[in-house]
C-alpha cells in the first residue's frame, strides 16, 4: 500500500472500478488472513478504512484472475492516479 | 447514447447539488451521465417539478435514472416528475434512499462499471445505517 493517505473516497473508487473491470472474484485484505473484502462492492471498500501503509493482498478467483491482480497492485504502485 | 444508469442530484440548495455532482465528476469520472437541479427561481431554497424533469431528462439512459435527494419536497417534487414521465419511462427511474452526496458517489461508482439500475440503487442504499 504505498498511498500515502490510505484508500480513502477516491483511491476506493480507483480500485472498485478496475476490479469490476474483471470477471473474476476479487478480494483483498489488510492482513494475510484476511478478513477478506470484496473489491468490486464501493461500500465495502470504503468501509474498510485501510489507513496509508497498509500491505495490500489481493486475490482473485476466475477466467482473468491473474490479469486483475497484477492490474490492481499496479494500480496501487501507481498511488491509484490520483494527485497530490 | 451512454449505456450507463444516469445520476440526478436534486437539493434544496443548488451549492449543495452542484457540489455533489462536482464530487461525482471528479471521483468517478465522465463514464456517467449526470445532472443536478436545486434551488428557488429568485434565489432561495426550493426545488420544483420542471427542473427535476429538465435533470432527468439531461441524465437520461436507456439503462435508467437514480435519483439522489436531500429532504422532503425534494423526494415529493422528485416523486411528482417521474409521475409525469411517458408511462414507458416510468419504470427507469428510481428514487433512492441514501444519503445524497455519498449516495451519488457510491451511486455513481456501480453505474460507471455498466451495473443495472437496480445494482445501482441497491449500492447507494447499502450506505443505510443498519
Amino acid at each position: 500500500m504505498l498511498h500515502e493517505v490510505g484508500l480513502h473516497a477516491r483511491p476506493s473508487v480507483k480500485l472498485t472500478q478496475l476490479a469490476k473491470s474483471f470477471s473474476s472474484r476479487i478480494e483483498f485484505a489488510s492482513a494475510a488472513d484476511g478478513p477478506w473484502t470484496d473489491a468490486k462492492s464501493i461500500v465495502k471498500v470504503m468501509k474498510t478504512r485501510t489507513p496509508k501503509d497498509a500491505l495490500l493482498h489481493f486475490r482473485a478467483e476466475g477466467a482473468d484472475a491473474q490479469a486483475a491482480v497484477n492490474a490492481l497492485i499496479a494500480l496501487v504502485e501507481r498511488d491509484f492516479e490520483t494527485g497530490p | 447514447m451512454n449505456a450507463n444508469v444516469g445520476i440526478v442530484i436534486v437539493s434544496h440548495s443548488p451549492d449543495v447539488a452542484r457540489g455533489a455532482a462536482d464530487m461525482v465528476r471528479q471521483m468517478v469520472g465522465d463514464d456517467v451521465p449526470l445532472a443536478w437541479c436545486g434551488g428557488a427561481p429568485g434565489g432561495g431554497l426550493g426545488t420544483n417539478v420542471e427542473e427535476i424533469l429538465a435533470a432527468i431528462s439531461r441524465a437520461w439512459s436507456d439503462a435508467g435514472v437514480a435519483v439522489l435527494v436531500d429532504l422532503g419536497g425534494a423526494e415529493t417534487n422528485t416523486e411528482m416528475a417521474i409521475e409525469m414521465l411517458p408511462d414507458e419511462k416510468q419504470a427507469s427511474v428510481v428514487v433512492c434512499d441514501a444519503p445524497i452526496v455519498e449516495g451519488a458517489v457510491m451511486a455513481a461508482t456501480e453505474a460507471s462499471a455498466g451495473s443495472s439500475l437496480e445494482e445501482v440503487r441497491r449500492t447507494a442504499e447499502e450506505l443505510k445505517p443498519a
